[in-house]
């Protein structure tokens, strides 16, 4: 595969290695385990503690998956920490602090991997179709969206001079069935916050508290230049729901998305802007893809000539 | 290889492949491919890749007349690809030249023949010419174009009517490149059949086997699977050779960049020129007092329009004239427009009814949509007055063909005054006439059809002038918004004050003009090299608008309404003014 991967298909790109990564949901890992995943087209290893500490390392013989292993026993470990579900990674020089969610630390929220989906396209694929609104009533008709109600209001965008973190900020789309609990069709306000190249948070009315927000989040798992799985976040008001109605709408929603970013030619985002052609709706992704330019991360795009 | 492949037809599908309604996902040469009928049995060969965001094509679906993308909904017409409809914008006209990547097609001996820059026709096979070409199954194989050629050389089969030869006789009639033809000879039976094999890639194809002469009907299934049971046996040994030998690498297809102006904001259409020279090829008397006329390309296809549209015609006697088009969703073949003899015609209606005839060619404007039709209503109410109902003609089609609520009120003074009758029939229980009524007893019925206004609810009419007044009179008096009312007048008859002198600056230009009594903003900003579209230069179609940054424009126009008058931020350039000493407009 032509791009930014060496000859094993493993990742060069300084701006990618450096990040963090997630590998899996914490509570989804049986502690004191070998478990064998891919990142960024190696093979990576990591193991949790019951309490929720974590190593990472590069697969090697002596621990395979399904091993049992004292984590903090490892030698040769990656860096690695436990922080908003999930363990997380990275095969360069990542920085002190990821990024932050004050919201989760709510007391009365409820924070859970909704799901970890496999997919066949690039990581950056998968955000700027979670990025976008356009596609809810085509893609999720009856849920997140509803034919003939196809507008896309304008919203603003800018890239967050502290952080350096993308904002959408102002969207609005009539949704049928916004949530597992909505029981008729509404306005939904939503905001997008793209905090790594690979991860983004949406915030959305909640039906249960108007006057706060709840939190998804795609952070996705960049398996090589052309695959990755999606790891889905939740941090929701709402304690009616079962857990296990919320996920089964959340991957509902989601598997609806599958077939449509997996027929999407190339697999991989570009960045020259003369490659796809845009419209007003597109803002966020066209503010997306020139932020990941000026990243350097030339990693899963083509990059602009 | 002697040819180069990407100059030479291919077949890309089979009849079976493309029946109504459905996409094939096809490939040549690398290149994914998206291949559907359109219910006027032209077959579509695109790039199996949406403009937008890439997406596959194939997996869209056809209405029989567009193609519409999975992602967005956008919808792309029936041959020349172009973007018809972009719902996260339903207000907005789609810039016209958003259009997909076409390639060629003929259809022939069965098969859909297509290529990447093809040279002249497809090719003439003298046994199917004068034979009568049957159809065999398809065969993908794993293996190159060359492998299976070789391979095809020594294949077999039994002749029609001796189905169970133990040992016919095979010749080799012909070898191409990328073809076979074979006779296989049992006593008197005799079988010629051609195959052609389609390049999917370096290391895959597609033998697509066509015999010279169909079968018997009742014999056909017979010898359909005496054919696949053979091909099938064949396919074994191809790919056991291409296992055997190194896999080439695939062929990468270059995807053609959008132009930059698509890559940024969409340029506005530039001048009154004229772009196109089309042909009419029909021209007949579709109600009293109006001629219909059908506008074909010269060579090529026509430019995409969408619901609303109009055409600048220019006239054999100079003059320049807007007219609706009229056509349906996807037919695309030819424009087919309205025009109503004026009793006090200054030559543009006199002219096309007494001196255009078919066969003539005129010159036309690329279509521009001023009137776009909203297609996120709960109800959309189009009212037409006499010939005004031509672009409301387009609207009710195509929210037809969506299944999209409407009603259409035909105002005229009999029913042989409703042009488009057989079209207008053809939209069933959503159209209502209003037939000979007086001015006063218009006025009362549109009152009674404005009354309640509610939310997602829009508005078009067009018509003559007291009409379309009487409607946003009665509208506005019954509480419809500005913005959910849509109107096209057919001309401004309001008396134009060009008596002002005031002074334009043009805040992207750095440039200031004065534009003197007797002059337009157009004609003064078009003299200092300043390139600006126009279409009907008398105030009514809304071509020639500019943003005004400062300054109080003095409205003469009829496109505005009257709240986007109120608002001051737009002006049309070909009559309206200055009421300050200087306007900056955004140019």
């Amino acid at each position: 595969m032509a791009g930014m991967a060496g000859a094993n298909g493993e990742c060069q790109n300084r701006a990618v290695l450096d990040q963090w990564h997630p590998l899996g949901a914490i509570d989804e890992a049986e502690p004191n385990v070998v478990h064998v995943t891919r990142l960024l087209g190696e093979s990576i290893s990591f193991a949790v503690t019951p309490e929720g500490r974590s190593a990472v390392w590069r697969t090697r013989g002596d621990l395979a998956a399904g091993m049992p292993v004292d984590p903090e026993s490892v030698a040769g470990t990656l860096p690695s920490r436990c922080e908003f579900l999930y363990v997380w990674t990275s095969l360069g020089d990542p920085p002190e602090r990821s990024f932050d969610i004050p919201e989760f630390f709510e007391p009365d929220r409820r924070n859970f991997n909704a799901c970890t989906i496999g997919l066949r396209t690039s990581a950056p694929r998968a955000v700027e179709n979670f990025l976008d609104m356009g596609h809810f009533p085509f893609v999720h008709d009856g849920l997140l969206g509803s034919e003939p109600r196809t507008e896309v209001v304008d919203y603003n965008v800018h890239v967050d001079g502290d952080t350096n973190e993308v904002w959408a900020t102002e969207c609005q789309f009539w949704q049928p069935a916004a949530s597992a609990t909505a029981t008729e069709g509404q306005m939904v306000d939503y905001v997008y916050r793209i905090m790594q190249p690979y991860s983004i948070l949406l915030y959305k009315s909640c039906p249960a508290a108007p006057e706060r927000m709840d939190l998804i989040g795609l952070f996705v798992q960049a398996t090589s230049e052309e695959h990755c799985r999606g790891h889905m976040f939740l941090s929701l008001i709402d304690d009616e729901s079962s857990i296990g109605h919320i996920r089964r709408f959340v991957q509902t929603i989601f598997a609806q998305d599958v077939p449509i970013i997996e027929n999407q030619n190339p697999k991989r985002l570009p960045l020259d802007p003369q490659a796809e052609t845009p419209i007003r709706s597109d803002r966020a992704s066209i503010l997306y893809r020139r932020w990941l330019s000026d990243l350097g991360v030339t990693y899963a795009v083509i990059p602009a000539a | 290889m002697t040819a180069d492949p990407f100059t030479m037809w291919h077949p890309v599908a089979s009849e079976h492949d493309v029946p109504y309604r459905h996409v094939h996902h096809g490939q040549l040469l690398g290149r994914e491919l998206a291949v559907w009928r359109a219910d006027d049995d032209f077959v579509n060969v695109w790039e199996n890749r949406c403009l937008h965001r890439g997406l596959r094509l194939s997996i869209g679906s056809n209405d029989g007349t567009e193609l519409r993308c999975q992602y967005h909904g956008w919808r792309y017409a029936n041959r020349s690809a172009g973007c018809t409809y972009i719902p996260a914008h339903p207000a907005d006209a789609p810039a016209r030249t958003i259009c997909n990547r076409t390639f060629s097609s003929v259809e022939r001996y069965g098969l859909v023949w297509s290529g990447e820059s093809p040279v002249g026709d497809p090719p003439t096979v003298d046994v199917l010419e004068a034979g009568t070409p049957f159809g065999l199954r398809n065969l993908p194989v794993d293996a190159s174009v060359e492998l299976a050629v070789r391979h095809l050389q020594a294949h077999r089969f039994s002749p029609c009517g001796r189905l169970d030869a133990e040992a016919p006789e095979m010749t080799v009639d012909g070898v191409s490149d990328y073809s076979v033809a074979l006779t296989a000879r049992a006593g008197d039976a005799r079988s010629t059949a051609v195959f052609f094999v389609q390049p999917v890639d370096s290391g895959r194809c597609v033998i697509r086997g066509v015999l010279a002469d169909a079968p018997p009907a009742g014999e056909q299934l017979a010898v359909w699977r005496h054919h696949a049971i053979e091909l099938d046996r064949l396919r074994v040994v191809i790919e056991a050779e291409a296992a055997s030998l190194p896999a080439p690498e695939p062929m990468v297809p270059m995807l053609q960049q959008v132009p930059l102006h698509l890559a940024e904001v969409p340029d506005a259409p530039a001048g009154r020129q004229p772009a196109l020279r089309v042909q009419v090829q029909r021209k007949w008397e579709t109600a009293a007092g109006v001629a219909a006329f059908e506008l074909a390309p010269i060579e090529g296809v026509l430019p995409t329009f969408q619901p609303g549209a109009h055409i600048d015609v220019h006239l054999p006697n100079g003059l320049v004239r807007q007219y609706s088009i009229t056509n349906g969703p996807g037919e695309s073949a030819s424009y087919r427009l309205g025009v109503k003899l004026e009793p006090d015609s200054s030559g543009g209606s006199s002219c096309l009814h007494e001196t255009v005839r078919e066969g003539d060619v005129l010159a036309i404007s690329e279509p521009r949509n001023n009137f776009p039709l909203r297609r996120d209503s709960n109800r959309t109410i189009l009212v037409a007055g006499g010939i005004g109902i031509t672009p409301l003609l387009a609207m009710a089609q195509a929210l037809d063909r969506m299944s999209l609520p409407f009603e259409l009120h035909c105002f005229a003074q009999s029913a042989e005054h409703v042009a488009f009758a057989d079209v207008v029939d053809g939209l069933g229980g959503s159209v209502v006439r209003h037939l000979g009524l007086s001015p006063d007893e218009t006025v009362a019925e549109i009152r009674r059809l404005v009354a309640g206004y509610e939310s997602f609810a829009n508005l078009y009419v067009c018509g003559p002038g007291p009409m379309l007044e009487a409607v946003r009179r009665e509208a506005s008096a019954a509480g419809w918004p500005d913005e959910a009312v849509h109107f096209e007048y057919f001309k401004n008859t309001n008396e134009i004050d060009n008596s002002s002198t005031f002074e334009v600056a043009l805040a992207r230009s750095a440039m200031t003009v004065t534009v003197p009594a007797g002059a337009t903003i157009l004609e003064v900003l078009r003299g200092h090299g300043v390139i600006m579209p126009s279409s009907c230069e008398q105030g009514a179609c809304g071509t020639c608008v500019a943003t005004v940054l400062e300054g109080e424009p003095d409205h003469q126009d009829v496109y505005l309404n009257d709240s986007e008058h109120r608002a001051g931020d737009r002006i049309m350039t070909c009559v309206s003014r200055a009421a300050s000493d200087r306007l900056v407009l955004d140019l």
